[in-house]
């Protein structure tokens, strides 16, 4: 049997003003995989995120052509484009708590939804700070501002609020730039545990991180694929294309 | 021995750190003094005014009404004139231009039709008051046959703060980082979700900031009132709290202070001082309670 994949771009095209980032890419997404998107800064990574869940529409340059499918759906021709957004997670690099409480942040996109009664948040918010790996440094002041927190919780946070939303599909864009080597690993443990219920798109600078977590790694580079295959091949010392192994092996440009 | 000389070589100036702490010390002073400087002539307006007008500052001065021509008595309708003026000009340009101000910052995309409304705010911001007044006494007064009223005084106004409030609103917007909204739309929130949520609860003093300002100019202008409703003299019931309705014309600090100053031959010359004096604590008043508002929002603030 073979339904619609998770994620399925086609001739991805984006340009801001005249300049193209995105220069006709084409990927899919199975159903729990995992998939890391490696490459330098510049290379359209984010763009590329920000076309799946439509962030992109936000940015009045931006013209998009090709296009991305979402469990079989165009999600250009999607009625709700909120509740696109709720189904495709996605983490920032930068860590942003929102200017409310821990609670509040973490209750704000159900909350948008119309989930409102109290129970149902309380029980959101707590497995989502547990899946986080933040509950335990948090439970006993969920009052308390999100933006007080420090870097890496804040991180944690936005990552448990990308969850709070129940998404199938997630997104995290170099999650870790943020977060200690020692939260990292437990993060790294939550994704592996949520990957067998959804999936996951890692995009991440660290080699090693996608090498662990990733079953596929794709190198994208000025906006085109290099090359995509499973992380063995990348990461190996034959991968097909030169430039990869360059990248990989830290001996680029 | 040898540590203790050891240390004192170490720390002793050298040429480039005392020119360092010299040009630190300059910078200081100077700095200092021209914040002192600002305060200075405010001050002494403040003391000269009180000082010529100590012979007429009374609470009667207030609630009282003109007589004899001006020369005695109180300006208690000018006072209620201008709160009127004051309040419904605001209650008027406030919303229209917050609102006006979200849609330009929040929602509005580079569009020519957009630039078009921003180059329009600009420009109007820019325009002399005395401009305002002829257009408010030909769009309100005749064309919208609100005659000399304070309705059309206040609209007036509210036309000429208009602007300066849109400007400034959208100043305190765009000073909310780009990264809060972002956060939201990753959630599936809407646009007007995420303003209700972020936006405007870390911008709402920044937004009062902006129209508080307004009241000083709404307050003090003269010329905008005098075409449209404000006149020498309106005599009304003394120590009524509403005494205009709005089709009426009303007496106003700001032009009473040009009358008996200009206007009025054997003034006592307490009173125009007085009259400065009653001016500037409404102007005041107002501001100290919106200021009030806004800390009391600030300290709501999360962030």
């Amino acid at each position: 049997m073979s339904g619609p994949k998770a994620i399925e771009v086609q001739d991805l095209r984006l340009a801001y003003g005249a300049r193209e980032v995105l220069h006709g890419i084409s990927f899919d997404v199975g159903h729990n995989e995992v998939l890391a998107i490696i490459g330098p800064a510049q290379s359209g990574k984010t763009s590329l995120l920000r076309c799946l869940n439509r962030t992109i529409d936000f940015v009045g340059s931006a013209t998009v052509s090709g296009t991305v499918r979402f469990e079989g759906e165009d999600v250009h021709k999607v009625k709700d484009v909120f509740g696109l957004r709720r189904r495709i997670g996605m983490v920032a690099p930068l860590p942003v708590g929102l200017p409310m409480s821990i609670y509040d942040n973490v209750a704000f996109a159900p909350r948008c939804a119309g989930v409102h009664r109290r129970g149902d948040l309380d029980t959101l918010v707590e497995t989502c700070l547990r899946q986080a790996a933040l509950w335990d440094e948090v439970k006993d002041r969920l009052d308390s501002l999100g933006t007080a927190l420090s870097g890496g919780q804040q991180q944690r946070l936005t990552i448990a609020r990308a969850l709070s939303h129940q998404p199938d599909v997630l997104c995290l864009d170099e999650f870790s730039i943020a977060i200690d080597p020692v939260t990292t690993m437990r993060i790294e443990d939550v994704l592996k545990e949520l990957s067998r219920e959804i999936t996951i798109i890692l995009v991440t600078n660290l080699v090693q991180q996608a090498r662990r977590l990733a079953s596929r790694t794709m190198f994208l580079w000025n906006g085109e694929i290099v090359e995509l295959d499973t992380s063995d091949v990348i990461f190996s010392n034959r991968p097909n294309d030169r430039r990869t192994y360059d990248y990989v092996h830290g001996i680029f440009g | 021995m040898a540590v203790v000389s050891l240390a004192a070589t170490r720390f002793t100036k050298t040429a480039l750190a005392a020119r360092k702490e010299r040009a630190e010390a300059v910078a200081k002073w100077a700095f200092f003094g021209m914040a002192v400087a600002m305060i200075i002539p405010l001050v002494a307006i403040i003391a000269y005014l009180l000082y010529r007008a100590a012979p007429s500052l009374s609470l009667e001065f207030l609630v009282e009404m003109p007589r004899r021509g001006m020369r005695e008595g109180g300006i208690w309708p000018a006072f209620i004139g201008t709160l009127y003026l004051v309040v419904i000009s605001l209650a008027v340009s406030a919303p229209i231009g917050v609102l006006a101000a979200i849609y330009l910052n929040e929602y509005a995309r580079d569009t020519w039709f957009n630039r078009l409304i921003n180059l329009a705010v600009i420009n109007l911001a820019g325009v002399p008051s005395i401009v305002h007044a002829l257009f408010g006494l030909g769009a309100f007064v005749y064309a919208a046959k609100f005659g000399y009223s304070i309705v059309a005084a206040s609209l007036t106004l509210a036309i000429m703060t208009l602007p300066v409030i849109i400007a400034s609103t959208r100043e305190a917007l765009a000073s909310v980082p780009m990264a809060f909204r972002e956060a939201c739309w990753n959630v599936g929130a809407t646009r007007w979700q995420t303003i209700k949520a972020v936006v405007l609860p870390n911008s709402i003093s920044g937004i009062l900031t902006g129209v508080i300002l307004q009241v000083s100019r709404a307050a003090g202008e003269t010329a905008p009132i005098m075409f449209t409703g404000a006149v020498f003299f309106k005599a009304i019931q003394p120590g009524t709290v509403f005494p205009y309705r709005l089709q009426d014309q009303c007496m106003a600090l700001s032009m009473h202070l040009y009358t008996v100053s200009t206007q009025i031959p054997n003034v006592k010359e307490s009173i125009p001082y007085a009259t400065a004096i009653v001016l500037l604590g409404t102007v005041l008043l107002v501001n100290v309670s919106a200021i009030g508002l806004r800390v009391w929002l600030r300290n709501r603030k999360r962030w």
